[in-house]
């Protein structure tokens, strides 16, 4: 199952690597990974994506936390809460009657254009993770040259993860 | 990006600037440290020239793996926090074995090391490695030191880190141009950090919970581990255990957190414990755990782990509880206040057919070895080194089949009396740890039980004891192989030994060499070269004389005791397997 984990930490060089490594150490796979920072210059927060099940989860819960720079561990998944990706498509376009269809099903997903060449267009969507995987799956039959993705970040619809 | 400390202090005038080595030197001063190991180097020459005023201990190992293993024998013995100084590169390198062997077992150690300076990170500057980088996994917490002015709260935390909490290792790297810059800042005088709070309030439901449990049962054991040690609760283990009447199983880290002289001790348990430690688990219809982590040494098989108990954690890492094994009832918190608490809520009472039945496993099943007349057993060895020290010694052990020997035969009374590698299993650990704990606890005699492999991997160390004038025994069991690799070969691979005879060149499989002329490395000639007394024993009847004179001698004494070379250690529950494997002796 996949997981959304979000990380309030100090903003520190070494954490990111701390957590990580952690992480990766014991042989789980980082789906997706955001940092940015919080109102407080002095915290950030990390959203994690990973694959795994409840206990392995849980472990990594537990093991997050643990560290000494990380103020607070939320699986988000397991909260009423809110989720948004962007990504980023280049997605080839031989003529002109290839881009109306393009453009045609960007429209269908409320992506938008965001540049145009002879023979590509470049698409931005955002949107929550089935969204996403929608968007992707319709757009498999054309020639996607190149692909980018945020990372999920992630809001809580009830009060957690504080500091902004 | 410059990161504010909140509660720097900065002196008002009165203290003049100090530089960065000096408030190395302060810093540790204030934390109390005593005896500082450590080994120099280019990177730390400012840090060795503060020392030269330093009023504590400074001890010189002859490696750097020699210089962590002592700070955590010191830190085993004393309880305090063990500390020690390297050079950046090579010397920092070398402290990783000794870091995650405290990292893997929970021991308070703060390691400084230096670093190229701060403008040549990166560079690939000479005897520059990612120190940062390469010791994260092995710690439980650690510092790049940026800035002089954060240098004193740095220390301050890093012994806070290392000792609050589940203790760990904590490594502070301190490039050379801050060693040589001045502050005007000072030592906190109490530590504050924002997202590291150690204190932990336990439920009170959760007690009245595990009260309930324990007043219910018919049939519990008490499972102690080193969390027990290290959370100074031993005396309310013991105190549970009368009270309720609870027979008492250890791990191998908890051995002293109960007296094994007492009825209700059954020993050591998990692949290498007590018959009657593994029946009772198996059998008891409650398990407490108390500071233990189930290990897989303990477990065996997941499944068959008490499978007829309801299982209760207690532990101060909230992500040991419930992590290999089924946790019927969780109790996150520090141990001695959780036992406090629960203490008066549980009924005086006997649980007399149960521990009558322990009783019985126990005396049908002791710890026992075959008598093969003159040939030394080694089982017999441990034996005489509890009755020749009254039991009064610390046993610092290596990893093989002697460490085993040492943890079953010796009867434990006190905790921080048996001091061992047991998370890592690190070979080379028994003789500098055992250097460390006698610089900690001068006035109790302290052995180490050591093998003829192991003690090869860090035998630089003898002369530091001899250098000292420390008194120290120290009992080399030589048996030819890497004993418990031989044992696993013998049991597991049909004899076919592979890579573990050691130095025996033209001997038969399993001979004893009754000469000197035999051995290799010359045990003798080697201790001899350090300045350490030494003697070899062949026979049974020298043993208990022997180590007499070595414990009477108040000198650095080395006893190489040639033991049966096919020795095993029993009983012995296959690893992955249950209580019904067990094989109590040879077949
Ligand atoms: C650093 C390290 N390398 C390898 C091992 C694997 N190992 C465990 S016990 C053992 C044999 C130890 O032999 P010895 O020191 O002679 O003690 P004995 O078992 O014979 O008592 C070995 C090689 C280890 N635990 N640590």
């Amino acid at each position: 199952m996949k997981n959304i984990i979000n990380c309030l930490v100090e903003n520190e060089p070494g954490v990111l690597a701390r957590i990580v490594g952690l992480i990766s150490g014991r042989g789980y796979n980082i789906e997706t990974l955001n940092v940015g920072p919080t109102l407080d210059r002095q915290v950030s927060k990390m959203t994690i994506v990973v694959l795994g099940d409840e206990k392995i989860i849980e472990q990594v819960i537990h093991q997050v936390s643990k560290q000494v720079n990380v103020i607070e561990v939320v699986n988000m998944t397991k909260k009423r809460h809110l989720n948004r990706e962007m990504i980023l498509v280049r997605v080839a376009s031989k003529d002109h009657a290839a881009r109306i269809e393009i453009v045609d099903l960007a429209n269908l997903f409320d992506a938008s254009v965001i540049a145009v060449q002879e023979d590509s267009v470049t698409l931005q969507m955002v949107g929550d993770q089935e969204h996403i995987a929608d968007f992707l799956r319709l757009f498999t039959p054309y020639h996607i040259i190149d692909i980018s993705r945020s990372g999920v970040i992630a809001v809580g619809r009830e009060d957690v993860n504080g500091n902004g | 990006m410059k990161k504010e400390i909140k509660n720097k202090k900065f002196s008002d005038g009165e203290i003049a600037e100090r530089s960065g080595a000096q408030c190395v030197v302060d810093g540790l001063v204030k934390a109390g440290c005593d005896v500082l190991f450590g080994y120099p180097g280019g990177a730390v020459l400012d840090i060795f020239n503060c020392l030269y005023d330093a009023p504590f201990h400074f001890v010189l190992p002859r490696h750097e793996q020699g210089a962590v293993h002592m700070a955590d024998g010191y830190a085993r013995a004393t309880g305090k926090v063990g500390c020690c100084l390297v050079t950046s590169g090579p010397g920092a390198t070398n402290t990783i074995t000794g870091l995650a062997t405290a990292y893997m077992d929970g021991i308070p150690l703060v390691c400084i090391s230096g670093q190229v300076p701060l403008s040549m990170i990166g560079n690939d500057a000479f005897q520059e490695a990612d120190v940062v980088g390469i010791t994260r996994p092995v710690t439980k917490h650690n510092f790049l030191v940026r800035n002089v002015d954060d240098l004193p709260d740095i220390i301050a935390q890093a012994f806070y880190i290392a000792s609050t909490g589940k203790p760990g290792p904590v490594v502070i790297d301190i490039p050379k141009d801050i060693q040589r810059q001045t502050t005007t800042c000072i030592e906190p005088d109490t530590v504050e950090m924002r997202a590291y709070k150690p204190h932990v309030d336990f439920n009170p439901a959760e007690i009245e919970q595990l009260a309930a449990l324990i007043n219910g049962s018919h049939a519990p054991v008490l499972y102690v581990g080193g969390g027990a040690i290290a959370g100074d609760a031993a005396g309310e283990i013991t105190e549970l255990a009368r009270k309720a009447d609870i027979p008492v199983v250890t791990t191998l880290m908890g051995l002293g957190a109960f007296p094994e002289d007492d009825p209700l001790a059954l020993k050591m348990l998990g692949m290498h414990g007590s018959a009657a430690a593994n029946y009772a688990v198996d059998r008891c219809d409650l398990l407490i755990s108390a500071g233990a982590r189930f290990d897989d040494r303990v477990t065996g098989k997941i499944s068959e782990f008490a499978k007829r108990a309801a299982i209760v954690h207690i532990d101060i890492d909230r992500s040991s509880v419930g992590k290999s094994v089924r946790c019927d009832l969780g109790v996150v918190g520090y141990i001695k206040p959780v036992l406090q608490a629960l203490l008066p809520l549980v009924k005086q009472t006997k649980h007399s057919e149960w521990v009558e039945q322990t009783t019985r496993w126990k005396e049908r099943h002791p710890f026992s070895y075959p008598d093969k007349g003159e040939v030394i057993m080694p089982q017999y060895v441990v034996e005489q080194i509890c009755a020749v020290s009254n039991g009064k010694a610390t046993v610092v052990t290596d990893v093989g089949q002697h460490q085993m020997w040492a943890a079953q035969h010796y009867t434990y009374t006190r905790p921080r009396s048996f001091i061992s590698s047991g998370g890592l299993g690190t070979m080379g650990f028994g003789l500098p740890a055992a250097i460390g704990a006698k610089f900690g606890c001068p006035d109790d005699p302290v052995v180490c039980v050591t093998g003829d492999g192991g003690v090869q991997m860090n035998f630089q160390e003898l002369v530091v004891p001899v250098e000292h004038k420390l008194p120290l025994v120290i009992a080399i069991f030589n048996n030819g192989y890497l004993g418990m690799v031989r044992q696993w070969q013998e049991i597991f691979y049909s004899t076919r030994y592979s890579g573990v005879a050691l130095g025996q060149e033209g001997r038969l499989r399993m001979q004893r060499i009754e000469e000197a002329s035999g051995y290799l490395p010359d045990f003798i000639k080697l201790a001899d070269a350090h300045g350490a007394v030494a003697r070899r024993i062949f026979n049974k009847s020298e043993v208990t004389p022997a180590l007499q004179e070595a414990f009477e001698s108040g000198k650095t004494c080395v006893l190489e005791f040639i033991v049966d070379p096919e020795a095993n250690v029993f009983p012995m529950i296959p690893p992955g397997h249950d209580v019904s494997s067990m094989m109590l002796r040879s077949v």
